[in-house]
């Protein structure tokens, strides 16, 4: 339902999704940048409203600024771009652990209230049913980095009530978990779906919809959702895509499409 | 020292079944020309190290090679899940598959100790992740000066490493550049290394803070050029984003996948590498016949 009232407003639920979650994010921002979603947010904030954002990808490129969305983390249009390129190592010693990243921003297979993620296992970890690639840079990412930003499309099979594997710790069940883990950072600081803007709340640290996305109601993010939903008292509707995003946006997707294609 | 010999020479010099062996190259200069080679030879037992296994080991887990893998993101990256792998461990297809999973941040650790000569690697990390609890090598120890916790995992030390590298000079000296990973590292870390490189000319004409193996550095060089394809060499070719999209449907049929080893690296040689990469070019290989 959502869908179809946003493609008649001519954009799309992923659109809104990818725009929205490009808004988070500053000129002075280093975000350490996780591929898919989170990819094409970093680049639209950076063709559009944050130009000087610093864009790491785990890499090595460091300041990089690609042309077209890379396929992996390691394309050769990101080291092409960057501002320098370090070995794995340095990258997660002196930059991530030694916490020169503002905002982790990532993207999660299964995800759950408190904003832990699972990227790791579908069943159990020894005889899994699905074995998923792993957390890769994910478990420091979301430790280290300042705070961190998470993308993601709704559904009963991603959001659910139970992780199955905590790849990745959030506010692990809330309120000052991370405190007790002797961690200073952040954690887990929005969430956005292709339905909604999620904040954690200020105590609990549940995510909570703050922004419903134009023409979504409330019954839509139950539906596509495994825990029972909170929302902000106060909760509002997230601006529709301006024209210039909206641009911005295909025009990436477009040249990524052809690069891609050919190479 | 490194031996200038050919790329099945160096692999019949270093592998026996059982050994513990890494192929490195972080989504850049990965080496699937020597894979292929070892698969070729049909090793067997062997304990595959790699931070990202992509389809350079899920060619070699689907084909048996493997008995153990240690690694940190067992995807293809950009794509989706290796289906080989998930078939291995999921179902013990064509043979079971003991892991042993890390973090990034933990493997890298773990490679510099090993080329440290330190017996493990000391680190902030996995902070209320459940790998801890599933993994024996990751343990808990405190600071001596200020008791605060942090975590250690063994060092890397395999018995043979992998690269593949831009240039070697006629000495055999290694230049890495562009997205330059673990590479380094794995080198230094193994007893014996096997370099393929893009070519090898007679001055590197680099700068002082290259990337540079030393001749002394590095046991075996052969000259492969495209040796990295479906990844790809900086300065030289591109990735083929197709290939690893066209992969997922490859490796997602036993019978497929068998069908393809058979045709695509079973029958065929090194040589085979230089005509993969010709359409990625461009305007590159022109460049390289200057030397």
């Amino acid at each position: 339902m959502a869908v179809n009232l946003a493609q008649e407003k001519n954009y799309t639920a992923d659109e809104m999704m990818i725009i929205a979650a490009s808004r988070m994010l500053k000129s002075d921002d280093v975000c350490f940048v996780g591929i898919g979603a989170p990819s094409a947010a970093c680049n639209i904030a950076r063709l559009t409203h944050a130009p000087d954002i610093t864009l790491i990808y785990e890499s090595g490129t460091i300041g990089t600024a690609p042309d077209v969305l890379p396929l992996s983390i390691g394309d050769g249009e990101l080291c092409d771009t960057a501002l320098t390129t370090v070995s794995v190592p340095e990258m997660f010693r002196y930059w991530l652990q030694g916490g020169r990243i503002t905002i982790g921003f990532l993207g999660a297979a299964q995800i759950d209230k408190f904003g832990n993620i699972n990227t790791t296992v579908i069943g159990s970890y020894d005889s899994p049913k699905t074995r998923l690639p792993g957390g890769g840079g994910a478990p420091e990412i979301a430790s280290q980095a300042g705070q961190i930003y998470i993308t993601m499309k709704q559904s009963l099979r991603s959001m659910v009530n139970e992780i199955e594997f905590f790849t990745s710790f959030g506010h692990g069940k809330g309120y000052d978990d991370r405190q007790k883990l002797g961690l200073k950072t952040t954690g887990p600081a929005a969430l956005i779906t292709d339905l909604a803007i999620w904040k954690p709340d200020p105590l609990s640290k549940e995510f909570t919809v703050t922004h419903l996305h134009p023409g979504v109601v409330p019954e839509d993010v139950q539906a596509n959702c495994g825990w029972q939903v909170k929302f902000s008292e106060t909760f509002s509707t997230t601006p529709e895509p301006s024209l210039d995003e909206l641009k911005v946006l295909r025009d990436l997707y477009k040249r990524t499409e052809e690069a891609h294609k050919t190479s | 020292m490194a031996n200038f010999t050919s790329l099945e020479k160096a692999v019949d010099a270093v592998m026996s079944d059982g050994v513990c062996v890494a192929f490195e190259g972080f989504t850049h200069l990965i080496p699937h020309a020597s894979a292929h080679a070892v698969i070729r030879k049909g090793y067997r037992n062997l304990t595959l190290v790699r931070m990202t296994p992509d389809i350079i080991y899920d060619q070699m887990i689907g084909m048996g090679c493997a008995s153990k893998l240690i690694f940190s993101y067992a995807g293809n990256p950009g794509v989706g899940l290796l289906r080989r792998l998930r078939d291995a461990i999921e179902n013990q297809w064509p043979v079971a598959l003991e892991i042993e999973e890390h973090s990034h941040a933990a493997m890298a650790n773990a490679y510099e100790a090993g080329a440290s000569s330190m017996p493990c690697a000391i680190f902030k990390g996995y902070a209320g992740a459940e790998l801890k609890q599933v993994n024996q090598n990751i343990k808990t120890i405190h600071c001596p000066f200020t008791g605060e916790e942090l975590v250690a995992v063994p060092s890397i030390q395999p018995d043979v490493s992998f690269i593949h590298a831009q240039k070697a000079d006629k000495k055999g000296n290694v230049l890495i550049e562009g997205i330059i990973g673990i590479q380094k590292e794995a080198v230094l870390s193994a007893t014996k290394s096997v370099v393929t490189v893009e070519e090898v000319v007679d001055e590197l004409k680099t700068h002082p803070n290259a990337v540079i193996l030393p001749h002394w550095t590095v046991d075996y060089i052969a000259e492969v050029p495209g040796a990295a394809h479906p990844s790809y060499a900086q300065g030289y070719y591109d990735r083929d984003n197709a290939a690893y999209i066209e992969w997922d449907q490859i490796s997602a049929d036993r019978t497929r996948f068998q069908n393809w080893m058979e045709e695509n690296v079973m029958q065929q040689t090194t040589d085979i590498f230089a005509k993969r990469v010709g359409f990625l070019a461009k305007d590159k290989l022109s460049k390289k016949s200057e030397h």
